[in-house]
């Protein structure tokens, strides 16, 4: 028998998602103040009326559903799930009111790409955009990348046990210190140190490759915020091509791999435990798969001759690659090229890497490098069991921060989310079919969605039909919150309707 | 006698038309081979998706410049955008003396006309898609527009803002 849920239930959400809410609308004073000091008054408007919606609705939640409960795990993963879509329509207010989207609908997929990290953009005119709204597209990628209600959890609550069942519902399931708020807390230093170092080492190399200092800085501060949160978003319509710079491009690949790093090794290697880089399995993983999928692509570009020459091969298509891998997005050649010039084993290569993704604990979307291990070691434990006599005990471990024992819960946690993410990928391709698209650019442009990577091959368009954007749309929801906080959302639906 | 005459007459106007088509379809061919009267303006997407038949020819490419000039002595990256994609153009710093404005908010960049190689993917670059410029013309002068607004925005924001105010006094006597 299903529960319906009563109304203390939805006080309790309305009342915590009101607080998140609140903390996101304080995020709009920084693209608003941006905006004044560089003299756009029509885009800080845009911000302050963003702002101030957020702050009615925000107060009018904790007010009216005002409670001192804690939350429990059903109402932690809705709040979550439910913050994610509202964060989604309130940061679509000011890009919407620019004039630079075309409707509310690709504002809207504009905002869920950046607060998940994805990349994907229906912007149109990008080269005229203000400076305002350019910060404010990079920073929604800052604030989902350490996740919204992280913000919350650091900087607005003084402490409740209901944080750590909000921070898991954020597809953080692993606690870098005994606290979660001081997890949290960790995670924004981590970010905004390498935010600094990261916007200073771009900003020179722009300085460098010819632009004017402010627009280095600014853009190398966008470029960090959307490469170590692994989004994709650029100041330019060309993305990473704008800038013609090979320095460029490899001090994005070093952020890029960073951001792909675990926030808990991140604290490993400050605390000086620096072996773990070669003994953690998601590290090994992630090399591997690299340079698998690596070779899968270049054999696909040199089988195609797409490049005049090695140097020419590796530059464009390890980028495209790490870049996908990293679930970054960034791009250094048209999307149009990867449909006509890239052959279709290249493009499968750039896929997998796609679907593969980075780390856990990380900025990153898809399957991640921790469940492929794991996949890889019960694999090779079942080949062992075949192998060895029958009496032999088979006992297979893996070393994440500490030493483990391969566990069948374990296996089967992993292997449960890696079938949700290939349904969510196959779900896509067949939206993408449905409407007229060939079969791989289809499969190619859903994967970049779901694993939250920010590729295209041309597909994402403001001219799609609407449906296909509604799917992305999901998919990057879906994606970035690994499925257990919308299953939730989607129990706590039906249970309102069936429930007794 | 008719037939001799017309076997006569025929012959001369034949010739004449025949020369004047000639004279004619030469004038074409000279004028359609100088490009300083009629040489085609590519658009972006024509060059992007039809790359591997212009790589390495000489084409026409014209846009409004955007974000910045990027000079890297003794050449430059001017991005030119044409409505429909931006592509990079590599020029030497005197073929873009004239260039004063880059589109930006608030900014109409400069229209130029490129006359250069296209590359589809350039050795010297990387593999970047781009043209090396030969000639650069401005066609228009880019200018800078004041910033603007929406009064009917201005309105809405300073109604949002009552409610605000007043949502925020409702709870102050609540709390009292």
């Amino acid at each position: 028998m299903i529960l319906k849920p009563q109304l203390k239930d939805a006080k309790i959400i309305g009342y915590y998602l009101g607080k998140v809410i609140l903390g996101l609308a304080f995020t709009m004073l920084v693209p608003a103040l941006m905006g004044l000091a560089k003299a756009e008054i029509g885009p800080a408007l845009d911000f302050f009326t963003g702002l101030e919606i957020s702050l009615i609705l925000g107060l009018l939640l904790t007010w009216t559903c005002f409670v001192e409960v804690d939350l429990n795990w059903m109402q932690g993963m809705i709040v979550v799930s439910l913050s994610w879509l509202v964060a989604m329509a309130l940061g679509a207010i000011p890009l919407y009111l620019s004039g630079h989207w075309a409707s509310f609908l690709d504002a809207c997929f504009d905002s869920m790409s950046g607060f998940a990290t994805t990349g994907l953009t229906l912007a149109q005119d990008l080269d005229h955009l203000s400076f305002a709204h350019n910060l404010w597209r990079h920073l929604i990628m800052f604030i989902g990348g350490q996740g919204i209600v992280i913000i919350a959890i650091s900087f607005f609550v003084k402490g409740f046990s209901g944080a750590f069942k909000m921070y898991v519902g954020e597809a953080r399931d692993e606690k870098i210190l005994p606290n979660v708020i001081e997890t949290s807390r960790f995670i924004w230093l981590v970010s905004l140190v390498y935010l600094v170092l990261g916007t200073l080492a771009l900003g020179a190399a722009g300085i460098s490759g010819g632009m004017r200092p402010f627009n280095a800085f600014f853009h190398g501060a966008c470029l960090f915020m959307a490469a170590f949160d692994t989004g994709g978003f650029a100041p330019q319509s060309q993305n990473i091509l704008y800038y013609h710079n090979t320095i460029f491009e490899l001090i994005t690949i070093v952020i890029m791999v960073l951001g792909a790093i675990n926030f808990k090794l991140h604290y490993h290697i400050w605390m000086g435990n620096r072996k773990e880089i070669i003994r953690n399995i998601e590290m090994v993983t992630l090399f591997v798969t690299i340079g698998a999928t690596f070779l899968i692509t270049a054999a696909g570009l040199a089988q195609a001759n797409v490049y005049p020459g090695a140097i020419a091969l590796f530059r464009k298509g390890f980028y495209q690659l790490i870049s996908g891998h990293t679930g970054t997005g960034f791009q250094t050649i048209y999307a149009a090229q990867f449909s006509l010039e890239w052959s279709q084993l290249a493009l499968t290569g750039v896929i997998c890497a796609m679907a593969l993704g980075g780390a856990v604990c990380s900025t990153t979307g898809a399957i991640k490098m921790l469940r492929v291990g794991i996949i890889f070691k019960a694999l090779a434990e079942d080949i062992k069991r075949i192998i060895l006599p029958e009496k032999a005990i088979v006992v297979q471990k893996f070393h994440h921060i500490k030493t483990m024992f391969l566990e069948d819960k374990l296996v089967r946690a992993a292997l449960l989310i890696t079938l949700a993410y290939i349904v969510l990928y196959g779900l896509g391709t067949l939206v993408g079919v449905y409407y007229g698209y060939p079969f791989l650019n289809s499969l190619f442009e859903s994967t970049s969605a779901a694993a939250n990577v920010g590729l295209s091959c041309g597909i994402t368009q403001a001219g799609m039909p609407a449906a296909l954007k509604a799917t992305y749309i999901f998919q990057m929801w879906a994606g970035r919150l690994e499925f257990m906080s919308v299953f939730t959302l989607i129990g706590f639906f039906i249970a309102v309707v069936k429930g007794k | 006698m008719r037939a001799a005459v017309g076997a006569g007459l025929k012959p001369a106007p034949t010739t004449a038309l025949l020369l004047a088509a000639a004279a004619i379809m030469l004038g074409l061919l000279f004028f359609i081979n100088s490009e300083d009267c009629f040489a085609q303006v590519l658009s972006s997407t024509e060059l992007i998706n039809s790359a591997k038949q212009y790589d390495g020819q000489e084409v026409v490419y014209q846009g409004e410049v955007v974000g910045e000039v990027m000079r890297r002595p003794p050449h430059a990256w001017v991005n030119v955008h044409d409505g429909l994609n931006a592509i990079g153009i590599w020029a030497g710093l005197s073929l873009i003396q004239d260039i004063t404005y880059a589109g930006a908010y608030q900014v109409r960049g400069d229209i130029i006309e490129v006359i250069g190689v296209f590359h589809r993917a350039c050795l010297e670059h990387g593999g970047d898609l781009d043209i090396h410029a030969a000639n650069v013309t401005l066609k228009e002068g880019g200018k800078k527009s004041l910033d603007c607004f929406d009064s009917g925005e201005v309105t809405t924001a300073a109604l949002l803002l009552g409610v605000l105010v007043l949502i925020w006094i409702l709870n102050q006597l609540r709390g009292k």
